[in-house]
């Protein structure tokens, strides 16, 4: 990068961080800097992340986003994107978020992979992920945006390390093995009422294809999937707006409930 | 019940949704003009007359079939209860045969679980677990839906009167017993040559699909009928219906339970 793109990466790092200093969410990225690349978009979301690796954070995993063909529709795109997970993004099943933690949250059941060896692209299968998956979780993504109102195209969620939020992993696991992942249903309830109901299928057809894709795209970049990484794999439904005061209960077929609430 | 309707009324709207159905065409909802009025009750008088007439011509009854399950689309429609209605003998689609889209107005089709009883199932206050007790195994299934109105345009009445939109019914043939499944998280998708069209879960039907065949035996007994042993109930579609074309291989996978295939030809 010449120094004027890495003056421009930044200020776009310095702009979305604002989001948390002024409490709401800002203005999209593609709005100051129409001309922004994928991948420049990409370098703001490391430059993002190696700041709080800075400050001490540590990274526990990935997330794949834009899994699903409604939402790559919506977007016009035709690949997924990915972020980071953080420590501090970590959430305990049945836990309480101080709404203070988020900004305009959204909640996306999906099943998580734990890596028990290392992912290396190019040329990453499914099979070659789900032979390096230790266990797979079930899990609720709170995906938050930095940008007001969602207004994102794939480039703003891109430097906003993926719209990721916070992440809760429930408590029951199982082997990929003994598994028909592709086929494990889900439905999500918000208060005691169902929201909608999805399938393993949803994310580009197969979850284990998408963590194979997200293999092949870090090589790009030079990055390796580490054993014992979290990896959230894309949602099963539609995101479902949180509210303060809102309680989430997501049950997977196979592998039990994760549930989370929002403080009021 | 009070209807103002007179058999004869009963017996003409009956031959207007039976006709239109024999001769594969389509036409306007009833509530449009013919009989704006038309009440739920009145509409299910106008189905038993429909159902007579076909049992009348020797045709015979399957199972029954609930609509409008979804919670979303009861909303949609101001109602409380889903609807029922019947597949006939003639409708049944084997696993894996073709379909002759011309035999048909205007098809969709959608995903669903099938059930059936090992006893017979009597409402009032019939619940899900009554009814996982009295199944004997649960089936993937494909419902063909096939309004006999000008663009799926009805009012719950209509549909009612048009014996729900049956049309075909394919039914997959690996039956599981229910106690080792949790209904309401079974994974489902519906691909058409190999795409996936629509996904979802059970619970996309009344919270589980199981509600449904309570519902229905709940529904019945109001008119003093039973859900008989044996017969396969369809009990909703999970996701939204989605269009036929010639030329279609149409697969559901129901995690856990299985999966049903049929083709579309010209």
């Amino acid at each position: 990068m010449n120094i004027e793109t890495t003056a421009k990466t930044e200020s776009h790092v310095k702009h979305l961080a604002s989001a948390w200093s002024n409490g709401q969410g800002v203005q999209p990225i593609t709005e100051l800097d129409p001309d922004i690349s994928i991948d420049e978009a990409y370098q703001v979301q490391l430059h993002t992340i190696n700041r709080y690796l800075q400050n001490g954070k540590r990274i526990t995993g990935k997330k794949i986003g834009l899994t699903s063909k409604a939402v790559q529709e919506m977007l016009g795109v035709g690949e997924p994107d990915y972020g980071h997970l953080l420590d501090d993004m970590h959430v305990e099943n049945k836990g309480t978020v101080p709404f203070n933690r988020v900004l305009q949250p959204k909640i996306e059941g999906e099943l998580a992979f734990i890596l028990k060896e290392d992912l290396v692209g190019p040329n990453v299968t499914s099979l070659d992920v789900l032979k390096a998956t230790d266990v797979i979780v079930p899990a609720i993504e709170i995906v938050d945006s930095r940008i007001k109102d969602w207004k994102i195209t794939l480039a703003d969620t891109v430097a906003d390390n993926a719209s990721s939020g916070l992440y809760v992993l429930g408590e029951t696991f199982k082997k990929p093995a003994n598994l028909d992942i592709k086929q494990i249903g889900m439905a999500l309830y918000k208060n005691g009422e169902l929201q909608n109901t999805g399938v393993g299928a949803a994310a580009l057809g197969d979850p284990a294809k998408c963590v194979a894709w997200l293999a092949n795209k870090l090589a790009n970049y030079g990055i390796t999937l580490k054993a014992g990484e979290v990896i959230l794999s894309g949602a099963l439904s539609a995101m479902v707006e949180a509210k303060p005061g809102d309680h989430f209960y997501v049950k997977f077929a196979e592998l039990g409930s994760v549930e989370v609430s929002f403080s009021e | 019940m009070v209807t103002k309707m007179d058999t004869h009324l009963i017996k003409e709207l009956a031959n207007y949704t039976h006709g239109a159905e024999k001769e594969k065409r389509e036409i306007t909802k009833i509530t449009a003009d013919l009989y704006p009025e038309l009440s739920i009750e009145e509409a299910y008088l106008v189905q038993e007359e429909l159902v007579r007439q076909k049992l009348e011509e020797g045709k015979k009854i399957v199972g029954p079939k609930m609509g409008i399950t979804s919670e979303a689309k009861m909303k949609q429609m101001n109602v409380d209860d889903p609807i029922y209605g019947y597949v006939f003998d003639y409708m049944v689609v084997n696993e894996g045969d073709s379909i002759s889209i011309s035999d048909y107005i205007h098809p969709k089709v959608e995903p669903e679980i099938g059930f059936v009883l090992s006893r017979d199932l009597e409402g009032p206050n019939v619940t899900a677990l009554d009814v996982l007790a009295a199944t004997e195994y649960v089936f993937p299934a494909i419902e063909i839906i096939d309004s006999r109105y000008e663009n799926f345009n009805f009012t719950l009445p209509d549909v009612i009167a048009d014996n729900t939109s049956a049309a075909g019914a394919v039914f997959g043939t690996t039956l599981k017993r229910p106690d080792n499944l949790e209904l309401d998280v079974v994974g489902v998708t519906l691909s058409i040559n190999g795409e996936i069209q629509a996904l979802g879960a059970g619970a996309a039907v009344l919270g589980h699909p199981a509600n449904s065949v309570a519902r229905l035996a709940n529904m019945l007994a109001k008119k003093g009928e039973k859900v008989i042993a044996g017969e396969p109930i369809l009990t909703g579609g999970l996701t939204a219906a989605v269009m036929l074309s010639p030329g279609d291989f149409v697969n559901v996978k129901v995690g856990g339970i299985g999966d049903v295939s049929f083709f579309v030809k010209e």
